[in-house]
């Protein structure tokens, strides 16, 4: 991981060769699943989420990815050491000594960001969507203000910080946290771009870039939004991964146009559609799967079993016979026979359910071996 | 020395009765209930009917012959030395009412018995019968009452016995308020023919007591408890002795209390009846009961502690475990049966759960342990019933948990 400054094409120099990815803190609201595993590493579709939007980037142009994170695993050193050299690219973890905020971790990264005039990215590691990252930067620079929000509409706006625009333009013209009256439905998706100005309006100390940067920038009339086409959504809980009706596999049928050896599979023991399985996973041709299930590298799916919108993550077992719905089956975990799992399951890294068990809405820390039914939600340490 | 004629009796009660059995009972009759794939009143006949020196049994109770006649025949097939008969008392008479007038003179007629069993119906036991008639022929009591030890805390749930070392009655108090003794009444008794002399002497207190007591006088004088009236003054008068045993015993009240049974008496048959038991295979772990018309598949994985009843269907993939499985009923591919009763022509969808806990030790305050499928319910594929009591005719196509289903 170098800083160096890479030498550009100059006819680049007016595109984007620069993001930064803010991935934060430990990604304790995915646990158990990032006891074992940096939250950035954690499959969405069978591949890392982080590696979704790296991919994304890259196809748009981007060289140099700063991850501001406030901890630096090794496991992900070793991982982003590949990515790199896969696509040719700089990859530098930006470790705040303190947790910096949403806007702090750019100027911790001035370096990097500023080294030229070229506008960059800034990511939420915890959203996905179809990343369109290269009519982004398009309507960014066609408009030639500071900065650039993608924002997408949600049905329910009082939940979130609604952006208004001005009358007939994509000009914001003032955030609106958990409106009580409807004052609109576009939503900021946690994506931006920005001219390297921006750097001069922020510190080096922990400071809030939705409350504190951008109602300065729309202040000036410098902040634009885009609007998101198609599929967002947070993935910031184990639940995310699995709840709403569309979710996770029409996203999946996205990244799917990405990377061909994961496209749905089509096969004659998928039931309800979106399916995405792992060429390497083994599925008995007597197992149901579908709607909505992602069956990861190296899992095992056995005679009889019926799965449903659920992720089984790489190396699983799942035994005969059993049943699964709206779980997420951890890393090299067994499911035993006649077993029942659902109710927003999660189990940790190498877990076991004996046979013939009942397991509702329990949270499974890695390591454990279930031999009793757990008929009421709770969290097994 | 040639054995003494001994007659055996047992109690089965009637429709009123065996509420709580429900919902199993509202579509057939308690006694003929099946436990470990045989009726529940076939256990203690069967045992009856080893009994040395035992030429008759006579099953007393308040449902219609129509109700008992079928089973009456079956028996009679099997056990073709011994005369077997249903009384059908016309209203409840208590339990020891039953041994008035008719019925008395039944027991009584020739081969005239020295000896009776009085056995109710709704015991799980293993019958020590033999023990209990060699203690019996020893001492000069009237009547051996089999005496069975259960938790301190259940004690006072029953009639509570306090016995001296020569197994003499001490003390007998039905259902007491305060803790008396951990060894209580079995529910099985071997009586001398005496003990008719016994209950007139009874019926007689009993007239006397109301004459003075304008209240009791609007009961019918019929009305007469074994316990209260029979063997109350029977211990006071240093007339009753105890058999103790400290094998199996358990009251079969509930439907959660069938699976139990169901469990116990297969234990039981892997060394009094291993011909009745489903030999052991790949798929079969006993002790199971399998009717011969029921159709399991090769994939299927039965047992222990499963019986399954007549013309049943087990599809691929099924799981049953402690679980009775009633005549009819279908199973279909990889549903699983655990811990719960599926009654007479159920369906139970793929990939459906049956689902229940084991049966509590002690009565816990209305909280449903054993699933129990009525008659004719029809489970929707993939639902879960769990710990449900579910009602006759039933379809069910949401999951289910903790509750009654009328």
């Amino acid at each position: 991981m170098k800083m160096t400054v890479p030498t550009l094409p100059s006819s680049q120099l007016l595109t984007s060769s620069h993001a930064l990815i803010l991935v934060g803190g430990f990604g304790t609201r995915l646990r158990p699943l990032t006891l074992s595993w940096p939250k950035p590493l954690v499959e969405f579709c069978n591949k890392a989420m982080i590696l979704h939007q790296i991919e994304a980037l890259v196809q748009a142009g981007v060289k140099d990815i700063v991850l501001a994170v406030n901890y630096r695993p090794e496991v992900m050193v070793s991982v982003l050491k590949k990515t790199e050299e896969e696509f040719g690219i700089n990859i530098t973890f930006s470790v705040e000594t303190e947790p910096l905020g949403t806007a702090g971790p750019l100027a911790l990264a001035r370096d990097i960001l500023g080294k030229d005039d070229s506008p960059f990215f800034v990511l939420n590691s915890d959203v996905t969507c179809t990343y369109p990252f290269e009519a982004f930067r398009d309507f960014h620079l066609a408009h030639k203000c500071e900065g650039s929000i993608m924002v997408t509409k949600v049905a329910e706006p009082s939940a979130y910080g609604v952006v208004v625009t001005k009358p007939g333009t994509t000009v914001i013209d003032r955030f609106v946290e958990k409106p009580v009256e409807f004052v609109g439905n576009r939503i900021n998706a946690g994506i931006y771009m920005f001219n390297p100005s921006i750097l001069d309006r922020i510190e080096l100390r922990p400071t809030s870039i939705e409350k504190e940067i951008f109602p300065a920038i729309a202040a000036d009339q410098q902040l634009h939004s885009f609007d998101l086409a198609g599929f967002w959504m947070d993935v910031g809980q184990p639940k995310d991964f699995l709840t709403g009706e569309h979710l996770p596999l029409p996203v999946a049928s996205h990244f799917a146009t990405l990377s061909p050896p994961h496209r749905p599979t089509k096969n004659k023991w998928v039931y309800g559609g979106n399916v995405l399985v792992d060429p390497t996973a083994e599925i008995d041709p007597t197992a149901v799967l579908g709607p909505n299930v992602v069956i990861g590298p190296g899992a095992k799916i056995g005679p009889g079993a019926r799965l449903q919108r659920c992720v089984v993550l790489s190396n699983a077992v799942i035994r005969d016979h059993s049943w699964i719905a709206n779980s997420i089956i951890g890393w090299n975990s067994n499911v035993g026979r006649w077993t029942r799992v659902e109710n927003i399951t999660v189990l940790g890294d190498d877990v076991t359910i004996k046979d013939e068990l009942y397991v509702n809405g329990a949270s499974v820390l890695p390591h454990k071996s279930i031999s009793t039914s757990i008929t009421e939600p709770r969290i097994v340490m | 020395m040639s054995t003494a004629v001994t007659k055996g009796v047992i109690l089965v009660g009637g429709p009123s009765k065996g509420t709580r059995m429900r919902p199993l009972s509202l579509d057939c009759a308690k006694p003929l209930l099946p436990i470990a794939g045989k009726p529940m009143v076939w256990h203690p006949l069967a045992a009856l009917a080893k009994v040395p020196g035992l030429t008759e049994i006579l099953i007393i109770g308040f449902y219609e012959d129509s109700v008992m006649s079928g089973f009456i025949k079956d028996a009679k097939r099997e056990f073709p030395n011994i005369g077997i008969s249903y009384l059908r008392e016309y209203r409840p008479l208590g339990t020891a009412g039953g041994f008035t007038t008719v019925i008395r003179d039944s027991i009584l007629r020739p081969p005239v018995p020295q000896n009776i069993f009085i056995c109710n119906i709704d015991i799980c036991s293993s019958w020590p019968l033999t023990e209990m008639m060699e203690l019996h022929g020893k001492h000069r009591g009237v009547g051996t009452i089999l005496g069975v030890n259960v938790k301190k805390e259940t004690a006072t749930n029953y009639g509570c016995i306090v016995s001296d070392p020569s197994s003499l009655v001490l003390h007998y108090v039905e259902k007491p308020e305060s803790w008396i003794s951990n060894m209580v009444n079995g529910g099985v008794y071997l009586f001398d023919k005496s003990l008719f002399d016994e209950i007139k002497i009874a019926m007689d207190d009993k007239a006397a007591r109301a004459a003075e007591d304008p209240l009791l006088q609007l009961q019918s004088d019929e009305i007469l408890q074994l316990e209260q009236d029979v063997i109350v003054p029977l211990a006071a008068a240093k007339k009753m002795y105890v058999y103790e045993t400290n094998d199996f015993w358990r009251q079969i009240k509930t439907a959660a209390s069938a699976v139990t049974a169901s469990r116990l008496y297969l234990n039981r048959f892997k060394t009094i009846a291993p011909e009745l038991l489903a030999s052991s295979s790949a798929v079969i772990i006993p002790p199971s009961y399998i009717d011969p018309s029921a159709i399991i598949d090769p994939t299927a994985k039965i047992g222990p502690n499963v019986a399954i009843g007549p013309g049943v269907r087990i599809g691929e993939g099924v799981r049953v475990k402690d679980a009775i499985v009633m005549e009819g009923s279908t199973i279909e591919r990889h549903a699983c049966v655990l811990n719960s009763i599926v009654g007479n022509n159920c369906q139970v969808g793929p990939w459906a759960r049956v689902d229940g806990e084991p049966e509590p030790e002690q009565d816990s305050k209305g909280k449903i342990s054993v699933t129990v499928l009525a008659t004719e319910v029809t489970l929707a594929p993939e639902t879960l019933v769990r710990s449900c009591i579910v009602l006759p005719n039933k379809s069910l196509s949401k999951n289910s948990a903790n509750q009654v289903l009328l």
